[in-house]
C-alpha cells in the first residue's frame, strides 16, 4: 500500500539458492517497495513473506544486505571509518577493510570525509560494505545508478561471486546485468 | 551490544567533527543564562533565587537545539534502513541515540552549569543541588526528546512540531529540577530531588520502546 492505494497485488515468486531475481518495471510500479517488503522494512498488507524459514519481518533483516537509493555515507566520517563502523555493526572481519577498500578503488579516498566523495564513489563505498557484512540475502535497488564501466563490472563481480557462495540477491534494475537470472515484470 | 557501541562511537565521533551540534548547544546555554540578568536586572538576591530555574529552562531549551536531527540525519542518507537491517533492532538503535545525546548534550551542560550559576549568585551550599539535579534530570531530558524525534521524523519541518510536543512533557523535569536547586536555596526540604529520580528512571526505562514503536512508525509509511 502506498498513499492508502494498493501498488501491486497477486506478486508471486520463489528464489533458490544460488539465484538471483531481477525485478523490471517502469517507474512508480512497485520495483522499490517490493524490495522493502522482502527487506522487512514495510509491512505487506496482505500476504506472506519468508526467507529459509523466517517469516519473521525484523528477525529476517539480519540475513539482508541492502543496498538503496541512498548509499548511506555520513559525510563527517571517511569510508574507512564507515567501513569501520559496519564491521562493528553487522559482525563483519575488520582486517579485510584495506583489501576491500581496495578492490572497489577507493584507496587513495579510504581517509577522504565522504562529503568530498562523488556519488559513484559513495555507491562503491556501499558495495564495499555489502561485501563486508556477507549477508545472504542482497536487495540492490537500482544498484547501477551512478557507476562507471569498471564499477559495473566490479559489481558484476560481486555478484557472480555471491550468487556462486549458494546466497541470493533480489536485483531491480532497467538495464541489462548479462546474468542468468529469473525475471519477475512488475506492470 | 557490540552493536549498540559502535553506533553510539560513531555519533560521538560525529558530533565532534565539523558540522556537529555540541559546541552549538553549549554556546547557546551560556547565552541564554547570561542574557536573563540582562532582562531582569542584577538584584544578587533575585538572582540567586531564580539561579536553578534559568540554568534548568536554558538546559532543556539546549537540549532542543539538535534534537530534530538525532534520527533525521541516518533518515535521509539511507543509514536509519541499514541500522533497522542491523541485530541492533529499533530498542537498540533508540537506547544507543539516547546514550550519545546525553553525553554529547547533556552532561556537557551539566559540567559548565556551576560555572553559569557563578554568574547568577547561587549560594555555595546549592551546587550540589544543583550538579545532581542536572545529572537525573538531563538523561530524562534526552529520553523523552529522543520519543518526540522519533515522532516528528517523517514531517515535513517537524523541528518546529516538536518543542510543542515535547516541552509540555518537560514541565515535571523542570519543576522538580529547579525545585530542588531553590530548597537548598530557602534551605528547606520540600524532596523534589526524590521526585525527580522517579520521574526521571521510569522515563529513561520507558522511552527506548516509545521511541522504537515510533521509529516502526515512520520507517514502514
Amino acid at each position: 500500500m502506498r498513499g492508502g492505494r494498493p501498488v501491486f497485488r497477486d506478486v508471486n515468486f520463489r528464489v533458490g539458492r544460488g539465484e538471483a531475481l531481477v525485478v523490471e518495471g517502469p517507474n512508480g510500479s512497485g520495483k522499490t517497495s517490493l524490495l522493502r517488503l522482502v527487506a522487512g522494512l514495510l509491512a505487506p498488507a496482505a500476504g506472506a513473506i519468508s526467507f529459509s524459514g523466517i517469516a519473521d519481518r525484523e528477525e529476517r533483516g539480519n540475513s539482508v544486505g541492502w543496498l538503496g537509493h541512498h548509499d548511506g555515507a555520513k559525510p563527517q566520517l571517511s569510508p574507512r571509518e564507515m567501513l569501520l563502523f559496519f564491521a562493528q555493526l553487522c559482525g563483519g572481519a575488520r582486517e579485510s577493510i584495506p583489501s576491500l577498500l581496495q578492490l572497489v578503488g577507493l584507496s587513495r579516498a579510504a581517509d577522504l570525509p565522504c562529503q568530498y566523495l562523488s556519488a559513484g564513489q559513495k555507491r562503491r563505498l556501499a558495495l564495499a560494505r555489502l561485501k563486508l557484512c556477507g549477508r545472504p540475502l542482497w536487495l540492490l535497488d537500482e544498484p547501477l545508478a551512478a557507476l562507471d564501466a569498471q564499477g559495473k563490472s566490479l559489481l558484476l563481480d560481486l555478484l557472480r561471486e555471491h550468487l556462486a557462495a549458494g546466497s541470493i540477491a533480489l536485483i531491480a534494475t532497467h538495464e541489462l546485468l548479462g546474468l542468468q537470472t529469473q525475471r519477475l515484470q512488475l506492470t | 551490544m557490540r552493536a549498540a557501541a559502535a553506533l553510539l562511537a560513531r555519533d560521538l565521533r560525529i558530533a565532534t567533527r565539523a558540522g556537529g551540534s555540541a559546541v552549538l548547544a553549549l554556546a547557546f546555554f551560556a547565552a541564554v543564562v547570561t542574557l536573563l540578568p540582562f532582562g531582569i536586572g542584577s538584584d544578587p538576591k533575585l538572582l540567586a533565587r531564580v539561579a536553578g530555574g534559568v540554568i534548568w529552562v536554558a538546559a532543556v531549551l539546549a537540549n532542543l537545539l539538535g534534537l530534530d536531527r538525532l534520527f533525521q540525519a541516518d533518515y535521509e542518507d539511507g543509514n536509519l534502513d541499514l541500522l533497522a537491517l542491523s541485530p541492533l533492532g529499533f530498542e537498540g538503535i533508540a537506547a544507543a541515540k539516547i546514550v550519545a545525546h546525553w553525553l554529547i548534550t547533556g552532561l556537557p551542560l551539566t559540567v559548565i552549569a556551576p560555572l553559569l550559576a557563578l554568574l547568577l549568585n547561587l549560594p555555595p551550599s546549592a551546587y550540589p543541588a544543583l550538579l545532581l539535579s542536572l545529572l537525573i534530570g538531563t538523561p530524562a531530558v534526552s529520553a523523552l526528546g529522543s520519543a518526540a524525534a522519533a515522532l516528528t521524523l517523517s514531517i515535513r519541518r517537524g523541528g518546529l512540531l516538536l518543542p510543542l510536543l515535547l516541552l509540555p512533557l518537560l514541565a515535571p523535569v523542570v519543576i522538580f529540577g529547579a525545585g530542588a536547586v531553590l530548597a537548598q536555596v530557602d534551605r528547606v526540604e520540600n524532596g523534589a530531588i526524590w521526585f525527580l529520580a522517579a520521574i526521571s528512571a521510569v522515563t529513561i526505562l520507558l522511552s527506548p520502546f516509545v521511541t522504537a514503536a515510533a521509529l516502526r512508525l515512520n520507517l514502514s509509511d
